[in-house]
């Protein structure tokens, strides 16, 4: 039975929805040249929706329905780190969607439902949950992809991304369908229940390994990440950002529902999974990274490459280990804003700004936006003391405490070559010349993406100095 | 109760102020820069009073607190935090204090400079780096503003970047503090390992423990630990605040601009090696043999830095030199645990030095930048009130009896002859000399800048930019603007009365109480404090006692030499040509250094990229891998084909191979 306490649980998500049903009815009764209400009306839901997250968190765990719903600290972090990442894409976004004619209400309504599912997600107690939460977040998101109708390149993408997401999402449900068989139940602390005394253990590590996969897929670890750097490219720069922040917390989301709060019993067979993950995603992401010539693409093998660290952090199942992969993920999510911010910033009308080379010189022509690009890439390889580098010794620290001494030296030895494409964007960047009949940078890209890209580079910079609050927050979050 | 929030405000005003004053540029113009870098420290010198106040007059309770948790590593968690009793109050007043005066007084001594707004920034973080050494109540913490304080000395005697020597001498006091800085790194790391902590009131606490411990570096040979951490943060100290062996980047940082070594080189940064062993006095009374090094290393600094400084004729490296041997001062006081007298020495001094530094800045405006006292004399008539600031500035820098420095030295000195650890006879003998010494570089000081004759000429239409001829100048020198001479008279105040005020509650009334402690056996002043009768007693004991009349000496030679025989010096230095030479050459320091270390580390260097870098790891190595990597780069992108079907294929793949493995390896 329902009760009011259950709705009272899920508050921020039932005003998601009815804000997300709110802005699709709201954009239809608007002419296109009146689309910049929507885009405030986004921007407003959003905030409230952090308001509510954060003002109505229990002091204890949480849930609602049974067990189907879970609202606690770590659920907290990601929704309002998901909700903070969406709010930056809308802001900087809008000026590229408007020279492009994408300023559509669907770009809206799109996210808004993406992101619930990405909130439903990491606040799942049960099977059904997670895979309901994954699948509202994943077929918007094919569709933002495809945003662009008359680019071959994003419609193509788009394909990829679906044809790829559903072959995930049907390795994902056929697992949780032998588990079903092997526990007889849904719920996943009934699974960790069933599973510390189960008579079939066969069954439940087949099982596993297909929920590894399916996560695996989520964070775009290798060998399940080749959808990535084709979607990261061919979709529009905007949804490129969004792609590259936000699923990437909801996996976190995922990964510790599944596997810890579920599949702890067998969590010696998951973390040598996701330590041969992380290891190939750690050499391949960063190898492959330095022979890309596209800057999305570039950005998109670093992403796989910095999945290996978040599942260095996950590979030691102790609070320390999660909350450095939360912390990971939450640092990787802002940082990935600014890189992508710069871009959004300086492309415009007939330039994208996506190949490395168009940054020659950049800081001749615009040397704050590029001081804020080298800031981005700064962390990004984990030069200390910025925010990337905290976050790198977090886990590599719980790699190592949790005896995966070698898997820590890969990371280094690997996070050494990554070094190299960063340097390379800052070097294109700082001691290169403009090439030949490039264009000046437009005259002053919108004032409110300046604005926020410049509180979130130096937001990156505060970082390091108020990193202590954060780690005790995601301590916090796994009881530690 | 000293609140928080206040305490926030008074460290970070300075910073906001250096930010907007440095970012702004064009914004806030050059006035806007100045008012607003100068609005922040007089609102930290104001809170600074609110603080000195609560805590002396208000009964406030010592403040300890965390801010907020910066990092935790394992088991250690570092905070950023602030711990204010009264020795921190003292220097918080102190230096916010000369720093605003400094502050007024640059609007009239960098008026024609490009870099006004660089250098009002950089003052600014200045003051907000020295709060944060001063108010941190942990060791990183002040590690990180004694890091900071020594970037912007390094950007602020590099000021004037153009000039080779400018940037040479930045570069010198960069590197000679990093030698400083490497021995307080490791001394911090020494506390670690002894006490698992870096907080002050844990590892203070925990002080005691240390006696008899032993740490064994060398096999075989047990060293006492509370020895190796006091020396390995004296070892900070020597570079900080310049004592021999690491004295060279002082007088060669006067190529900053004058205010910079008035505010960073005389009066605040050079004594943060003082407070810090002032700080860390539990430390220090667990290793006599460390408290011997010390008296030693400043002993040492006094007299022989002082005897260079009658050698010199630039007005600001004479005013350097005699840091150098007051800094000696302070750091005897701290060898001999009469710790209350050394930061008593560094308050008096921080003001008289201030001003000294000041009035030379004055007298080099005037001057046209001109900073050689043989092309100067007689300004007494041109520029009376800088004349007598600076003489009330060294009557006090002599101890003259009365005089704030006079109280602050005068027990200094005491306290050495008090004293009975290894060492102390050779001190007091250096310290009393000293007296001597300071004497005679403050009169000589005098004397040819601003008595006798005047040796410039003035000659109008000369155009002082274009070709320097030493000694002739576009307009007579005439008295400096306000905006100079009325920092130089609020320093004078204090130069001449505050020691006569606070002698009696800082060394005799307990006043540090918690913050500064002393083991009985080691306690001079408590000796001294059954002689002490009040300032007034003291003042007139003191035309009995020997440090009087030595001062008196070296006046009397002073005035003779330079005032009435004028080319008596120079026979002189020719007949003891030798220790002349010495002198002039600064012991040949700077030569041993520079040829051992500098050439000697260009040449290992040298051989090391010749041999083992570019031959061995470039070639080798680094090209090595480095095309590997390229070549699987190439390679791998392949697999990145584009089509649908092979990417299904690679991820099924993975499936299998995850399965296989769990198949082959991992079932239950």
């Amino acid at each position: 039975m329902i009760t009011l306490n259950d709705l009272l649980v899920m508050v921020p998500e039932l005003y998601l929805t009815a804000a997300a049903c709110f802005v699709l009815l709201f954009d239809v009764f608007i002419n296109d040249d009146q689309r910049d209400a929507t885009h405030w009306v986004a921007i407003i839901v959003m905030l409230v929706g952090i308001f509510l997250v954060v003002h109505g968190q229990p002091d204890t765990t949480a849930t609602a329905f049974g067990g189907m719903f879970v609202r606690d600290r770590m659920a907290e972090i990601l929704k309002v780190t998901v909700l903070i990442a969406t709010i930056l894409m809308y802001v900087m976004a809008r000026p590229w969607l408007r020279d492009r004619q994408l300023f559509m209400g669907e770009f809206y309504s799109l996210s808004m439902f993406s992101v619930l599912g990405v909130m439903l997600l990491v606040s799942a107690g049960n099977l059904i949950t997670v895979y309901l939460g994954l699948e509202l977040f994943a077929l918007p998101a094919y569709a933002l992809v495809a945003l662009n109708r008359e680019s071959k390149l994003s419609s193509e993408a788009a394909i990829k991304f679906f044809v790829l997401g559903s072959l995930a999402s049907g390795l994902i449900l056929f697992g949780m369908s032998l588990i079903y068989g092997a526990t007889g139940t849904l719920d996943l602390h009934g699974i960790f229940a069933a599973a510390g005394t189960t008579t079939h253990p066969h069954l439940l590590q087949f099982g596993l390994v297909f929920l590894v996969v399916g996560i695996g897929f989520e964070f775009g670890a290798v060998p399940f990440h080749m959808w990535l750097p084709d979607v990261y490219e061919g979709a529009p720069t905007p949804i490129a950002m969004y792609i590259s922040a936000v699923p990437k917390l909801a996996a976190v989301g995922l990964a510790y529902r599944l596997l810890e709060v579920g599949m702890g019993p067998f969590a010696d067979d998951w973390r040598i999974m996701l330590a041969i993950m992380a290891a190939l995603s750690l050499v391949v992401g960063n190898v492959v990274a330095i022979a890309q010539k596209n800057l999305k693409r570039m950005l998109a093998y670093s992403t796989i490459s910095h999945m290996g660290f978040v599942f260095l952090g996950l590979a030691n199942p102790t609070p320390e280990g999660y909350s450095a992969a939360l912390f990971y993920a939450v640092c990787f999510a802002l940082m990935e804003t600014v890189a992508f911010g710069v871009i959004l910033a300086l492309a415009r009308k007939g330039f994208e700004c996506e190949m490395i080379d168009d940054l020659k010189g950049l800081n001749r022509r615009s040397p704050w936006f590029a001081g804020m690009m080298a800031i981005a890439m700064f962390s990004l390889a984990g030069i200390p003391p910025l925010w990337g580098f905290i976050a790198k010794v977090l886990v590599l620290k719980a790699a190592i405490d949790g005896g995966m001494l070698w898997l820590a030296i890969v990371a280094i030895i690997c996070s050494i070559i990554g070094l190299f494409y960063y340097l390379r964007v800052i070097w294109v960047m700082y001691f290169e010349q403009p090439a030949e009949g490039v264009e000046p940078l437009q005259a002053k890209p919108d004032l409110a993406l300046r604005g926020l890209l410049s509180i979130n580079a130096l937001g990156l910079v505060a970082m390091i100095f108020f990193s202590g609050p954060l780690l005790a927050w995601c301590r916090a979050a796994f009881g530690g | 109760m000293i609140s928080q929030n206040l305490l926030i405000v008074l460290a970070a005003a300075p910073l906001v102020g250096a930010l907007i004053a440095g970012l702004g540029r064009k914004q806030v113009g050059r006035a806007g820069a100045a008012a607003i870098a100068i609005l922040s420290v007089a609102i930290s010198f104001a809170l600074s009073c609110v603080v000195f106040w609560q805590l002396v007059w208000g009964g406030a309770p010592v403040f300890n607190h965390d801010v907020y948790t910066w990092l935790e590593v394992g088991k250690l968690s570092i905070g950023i935090g602030f711990l204010v009793d009264r020795l921190t109050a003292l220097m918080l007043v102190t230096v916010t204090f000369v720093s605003l005066m400094v502050h007024v007084y640059t609007i009239g001594y960098m008026r024609d400079d490009p870099g006004f707004q660089r250098f009002f920034a950089y003052i600014a973080l200045f003051t907000f780096s020295m709060l944060m050494l001063v108010l941190a109540n942990n060791f990183l913490q002040l590690f990180i503003g004694w890091e900071l304080v020594g970037l912007v000395s390094y950007l602020l005697i590099g000021f004037w970047f153009e000039r080779p020597s400018a940037s040479f001498a930045a570069l010198k006091a960069f590197i000679v503090n990093r030698v400083g800085d490497f021995g307080f790194i490791l001394g911090i790391a020494a506390v670690l390992y002894a006490f698992h902590t870096l907080d002050y009131s844990a590892v203070f606490a925990q002080a005691p423990d240390l006696a008899g411990r032993t740490i064994e570096i060398v096999g075989g040979h047990p060293w006492s630990l509370a020895t190796l951490i006091c020396l390995l943060l004296f070892v900070g100290a020597c570079g900080k605040s310049a004592q021999v062996p690491l004295h060279v980047w002082l007088p060669d940082s006067m190529e900053g601009p004058t205010p910079i070594s008035a505010l960073i080189h005389a009066a605040t940064m050079v004594t943060a090696g003082i407070f810090m062993v002032a700080r860390m006095s539990p430390l220090y009374e667990m290793s006599t043999t460390a408290l011997s090094v010390v008296l030693i290393v400043g002993a040492t600094t006094a007299f022989f830095m002082g005897l260079i400084g009658i050698v010199q004729n630039d007005i600001k490296r004479v005013i350097a030199y005699s840091t150098l041997s007051q800094l000696g001062y302070m750091v005897v006081a701290l060898g001999v645990s009469a710790y209350a007298a050394g930061i008593f020495h560094l308050m008096t001094h921080a003001f008289f030095k201030a001003l000294l530094f000041l009035g030379a800045g004055s007298v080099i405006v005037a001057m046209h930048h001109e900073q050689d006292m043989r092309y100067m004399g007689g300004l007494r008539k041109r520029m009376p009130i800088t004349w007598i600031t600076m003489w009330i500035g060294s009557l006090a820098l002599v101890a003259t009896p009365g005089f704030s420095g006079f109280y602050s030295k005068d027990q200094i000195i005491e306290a050495v002859g008090e004293s009975q650890i290894f060492g102390a006879t050779y001190a007091y003998w250096c310290v009393l000399l000293g007296v001597f010494v300071t004497a005679l570089y403050s009169f000589r000081l005098l004397y040819m800048t601003f008595h006798g004759k005047e040796r410039f000429k003035v000659e109008h239409g000369h155009d002082d930019h274009a070709h320097h001829q030493p000694g002739v100048l576009a307009h007579a020198p005439r008295e400096s603007p306000w905006v100079i001479t009325v920092p130089l008279v609020l320093l004078a105040i204090p130069s001449v009365i505050i020691g006569w005020f606070t002698i009696e509650p800082l060394l005799y009334g307990g006043w540090f109480g918690e913050s500064i402690k002393v083991l009985p056996g080691h306690d001079v002043l408590a000796k001294m404090a059954e002689e002490f009768h009040g300032p007034a007693a003291m003042f007139l004991h003191s035309f009995t006692s020997a440090p009087f009349w030595i001062a008196v000496a070296g006046f009397a030679v002073a005035t003779w030499v330079y005032l009435f025989n004028p080319g008596l010096a120079d026979r002189a230095a020719r007949t003891f040509l030798p220790v002349f030479k010495m002198l002039t050459r600064k012991y040949w320091v700077d030569e041993v250094y520079y040829n051992l270390f500098a050439r000697g580390g260009v040449k290992l260097g040298r051989a090391f990229w010749k041999g083992g870098d570019a031959g061995l790891i470039d070639g080798a190595m680094v090209n090595g891998s480095a095309s590997l990597v390229e070549r699987s780069s190439r390679v791998l992108r392949r697999l990145q084909t584009g089509f649908l079907y092979h990417y299904a294929f690679v991820m099924i793949v993975g499936l299998i191979l995850l399965l296989g493995g769990l198949w082959y390896w991992g079932l239950r």
